[in-house]
């Protein structure tokens, strides 16, 4: 990778800085010179509506665009079935993101002296800062309706190698019985999040998903209770016909998304959400509501020649994520959007069982963690709990000028490793952080984590062909006793890592 | 050294970021094309029920929703337009279609405000109803700094809707004979399909092409342009379509009449389930041929109340 150290040695050079100055400059002049214009492609161009009236900045859904969302992606007018547009009319949107970006992060390195390996291998800590030009991955999206009140959403998506997998492949009925009260998808789908991760704007690694709906305690093996994901389900919503008042109610095959049954192959979970808002005059229609993500999943696979078969977990176990949402206009400029969680985790979880077919995903877990017959959960286990709590603040200056703060904070409020781990009566507690059996309880403040994000995004042109933002963003994430080991301490420091990226997101 | 460097190319972009969108936002906060209008700009107020709405506020929010069809100048002329079938409004004439008021008078507030929330079923405008009340208000008072006529003219008298008769099977005969006699069926068609032999060479004021509406469309949640109730069609041919070649019957047809017209054009809604057509099922499906009556003595004169007036 081209690092930022020897990007510098071009840097210093005066010419160089003159030309990327110039380069600003002309950018800046053509820019300010630029006419109206923004907008999300597709479903824009079908109905000749411009972005801003769907989103408070694209991606990001205003009461509209919600309500066109919870309509099946429909005005509610003549023009929704597909029969009534242009034969030339394509429902596909591209999506792809070239940065520039610079990542410091602390890491684990060898030593050398005179071209020889000195000590053990990942003897000294140090920050490894890296910069340069980057890409996203790219996403088709592709949606819209197949019939009146009959929608569909497909969304392939790629890393920035081009791997491809389904992030959303979805059908849905709305207004079943002429009733905005009965709609039913199925799919994979996003959770209905009043606050979406799937259409935040923010892009880099750590501020570009919300940590509260990912939030895993430190050895914790359960995946599945990630409501940032989307999930494998059917879904029922529910509206009011302004789309005041929403419910929700989910029912998901407990394997984060994953496909082909390997897990999740016996075991449910349920999300079900309620929302209100309320017309509050000048400042807007505020909403707030709730929201239950409950389930089981499996923590033990019978297994072949001593491999977990996939497809085959019993043994479920349950967990519980549960939370308070809002979302509060104080009129037409500024907003401010609330997520709070109280997630639970059976003990066995905590122990790092659970995900025995695919244990790189999540954190570092215990490098067993199958429930094999006869496992005893170590003395002292305990149910992890804690409380996640995310707010993003929003300046909209115009539809083409957002301003977005972000703070995150996730706090444990008990450990798997409680302080009956210090006993000899059974097996040891899983310890991450030395990544062995050993007894002790973990520190309260364990997996602790601190979120920063600000971004400033800026859309040059505003029309419903096409949208296109320019993007600076700064982000700061903080964790406790998760990062690197220490040479000193032999135990895990802080994660402490900051982005700083400059974006062009398009779409087309 | 290095994290000088950073903080320069940091300081530029976001120097950049902020000073081109700034400024930009800031150009764009005064229509850009089309001409500009002379003088400074007259803020106007809106008055729904308990609401007053401001223009000044709801230059945001113009932007944001409204602009793309209706132009930043009223004039109908966003860059959708080319692609609109009907096309959007040009609030510069302060013409409106959907009115409590004689024709060619100005609307009321609380009609524009009801378009806004109701949208229109049979063109791109959408259902607004997910805006604040204020926010549609808003939008309301500045629709009517479009035009001068705001500024000469007070929005008309509402008319008067009588309460509505029972529905019977003699009303609807009624209607049906005044459909003919009216010559609704010219654009209409015989049977309100909007097939009607006058209907391929209607246009509106702006010359535009324009279809009557076809009742026989839909289904059960079907709407009309100007709203769902009985009241809402009494008051489309008792008012006129204004911009349209939709005229308006309150010189024509007396009040009761009106509404045997009503009872009709519900019965042309085939895939609605009615009172309408409750009755005529329970006639045996056929509309009997209408027969004049003697001239009755005058009889109490229906309920009479002001239509409009807002919510």
């Amino acid at each position: 990778m081209h690092t930022w150290k020897q990007s510098r040695l071009c840097w210093n050079s005066p010419r160089v800085q003159s030309i990327v100055t110039g380069a600003l400059v002309m950018i800046f002049l053509l820019l300010s010179g630029s006419q109206n214009a923004s907008a999300l492609p597709a479903f824009a161009r079908k109905y000749g509506l411009r972005c801003s009236a769907c989103h408070e900045t694209w991606p990001i859904l205003n009461n509209f665009g919600l309500k066109f969302r919870d309509n099946g992606y429909q005005l509610m007018n003549d023009r929704d079935a597909p029969i009534w547009q242009n034969p030339g009319y394509w429902p596909v949107t591209f999506r792809i993101t070239p940065v520039w970006h610079r990542v410091s992060q602390l890491s684990n390195e060898d030593t050398y002296a005179g071209g020889v390996a000195t000590g053990t291998p990942n003897d000294a800590l140090a920050r490894v800062t890296s910069s340069g030009f980057d890409l996203s991955g790219l996403d088709f999206h592709t949606g819209g309706t197949l019939e009146k009140n009959i929608s569909f959403f497909v969304l392939p998506s790629s890393d920035p190698t081009a791997a491809f997998h389904f992030e959303t492949v979805m059908a849905r009925f709305d207004n079943i019985f002429g009733s905005p009260w009965l709609n039913i998808k199925m799919g994979r789908f996003e959770l209905n999040n009043l606050l979406s991760e799937k259409r935040m704007v923010q892009l880099t690694g750590n501020g570009g998903i919300y940590q509260t709906y990912h939030f895993i305690p430190i050895g914790d093996g359960n995946i599945f209770g990630q409501l940032g994901d989307n999930q494998l389900g059917m879904e029922y919503v529910g509206h009011s016909y302004n789309d005041r008042t929403r419910v929700s109610a989910a029912l998901l095959s407990s394997s984060d998304g994953n496909v082909n049954l390997v897990t999740g192959a016996n075991s449910y979970s349920t999300y079900a959400t309620f929302d209100q808002g309320i017309d509050l005059g000048r400042l807007g229609v505020d909403r707030f509501g709730a929201y239950v993500f409950a389930g089981q999943a499996a923590t033990y696979y019978p297994t072949s020649g001593g491999t977990p078969i996939p497809g085959s977990g019993i043994q479920n176990k349950g967990f519980s994520r549960v939370g308070f949402t809002g979302q509060f206009y104080f009129g037409p400029h500024f907003d401010l959007n609330v997520v709070t969680q109280h997630g639970t985790d059976n003990s066995w979880f905590g122990q790092g069982y659970g995900n025995a077919i695919n244990p790189t995903n999540g954190s570092a877990g215990p490098p067993l963690n199958n429930n094999v017959p006869g496992s005893l959960l170590p003395t002292g286990a305990q149910t992890p709990t804690w409380n996640g709590y995310t707010f993003e603040a929003r300046y909209v200056y115009s539809p083409q000028l957002i301003f977005i703060g972000e703070y995150e904070a996730e706090r444990m409020s008990q450990q798997a490793n409680g302080p009956g781990c210090n006993t000899s009566a059974g097996p040891d507690c899983w310890s991450p952080s030395a990544g062995t059996f050993t007894a002790g309880p973990s520190p309260s403040n364990l997996g602790n984590i601190n979120n920063y994000d600000f971004l400033i995004r800026y859309n040059p042109f505003m029309t419903s062909r096409a949208g296109m933002a320019l993007q600076l963003e700064y982000s700061l994430f903080h964790q406790i006793g998760t990062g690197p080991t220490s040479p000193v301490t032999a135990s895990s420091v802080n994660i402490n890592t900051n982005e700083l990226m400059f974006a062009l997101d398009f779409a087309f | 050294m290095k994290n000088f460097k950073t903080v320069y190319l940091f300081s530029a972009i976001l120097s950049f970021i902020l000073t081109a969108g700034y400024t930009t936002a800031r150009a764009q906060d005064v229509p850009d094309v089309g001409p500009h209008p002379a003088g400074k700009p007259v803020e106007m107020e809106s008055h729904i029920g308990n609401l007053t709405g401001h223009s000044e506020a709801a230059k945001l929010p113009y932007r944001r929703y409204c602009a793309g069809c209706h132009g930043d100048l009223g004039d109908g002329q966003g860059e959708n337009t080319p692609w609109l079938d009907p096309k959007p409004r040009n609030f510069t004439l302060a013409t409106f279609k959907c009115r409590s008021t004689p024709t060619g008078t100005l609307p009321l507030d609380s009609d524009l405000y009801n378009s806004v929330g109701r949208g229109f079923t049979n063109s791109n405008m959408p259902i607004w109803n997910a805006l604040s009340n204020q926010d549609r208000a808003n939008l309301v008072a500045i629709i009517k700094t479009f035009s001068p006529r705001w500024q000469k003219e007070k929005a008309g008298d509402p008319i008067k809707v009588p309460s509505e008769p029972p529905v019977t099977i003699e009303s609807i005969s009624h209607g049906k004979a005044l459909f003919t006699k009216l010559e609704c069926w010219k654009c209409h068609g015989p049977e309100g399909k909007g097939d009607g032999p006058s209907a391929s060479t209607l246009t509106d004021s702006q010359d535009n092409p324009i279809r009557p509406y076809n009742f026989a469309a839909g289904t059960n949640d079907s709407r009309f342009k100007c709203g769902s109730t009985n009241e809402d069609i009494y008051k489309i041919f008792m008012t006129g379509v204004d911009g349209t070649p939709m005229p308006s019957f309150a010189d024509t047809i007396q009040p009761n009449d009106a509404w045997d017209l009503v009872h009709f054009l519900r019965v042309l809604q085939v895939h609605r389930h009615g009172k309408e057509n409750d009755v005529l099922k329970a006639a045996g499906g056929n509309i009997p041929p209408y027969v004049e009556k003697q001239a009755e003595a005058p009889s109490s004169q229906p309920e009479v109340r002001a239509a409009g007036g807002g919510k």
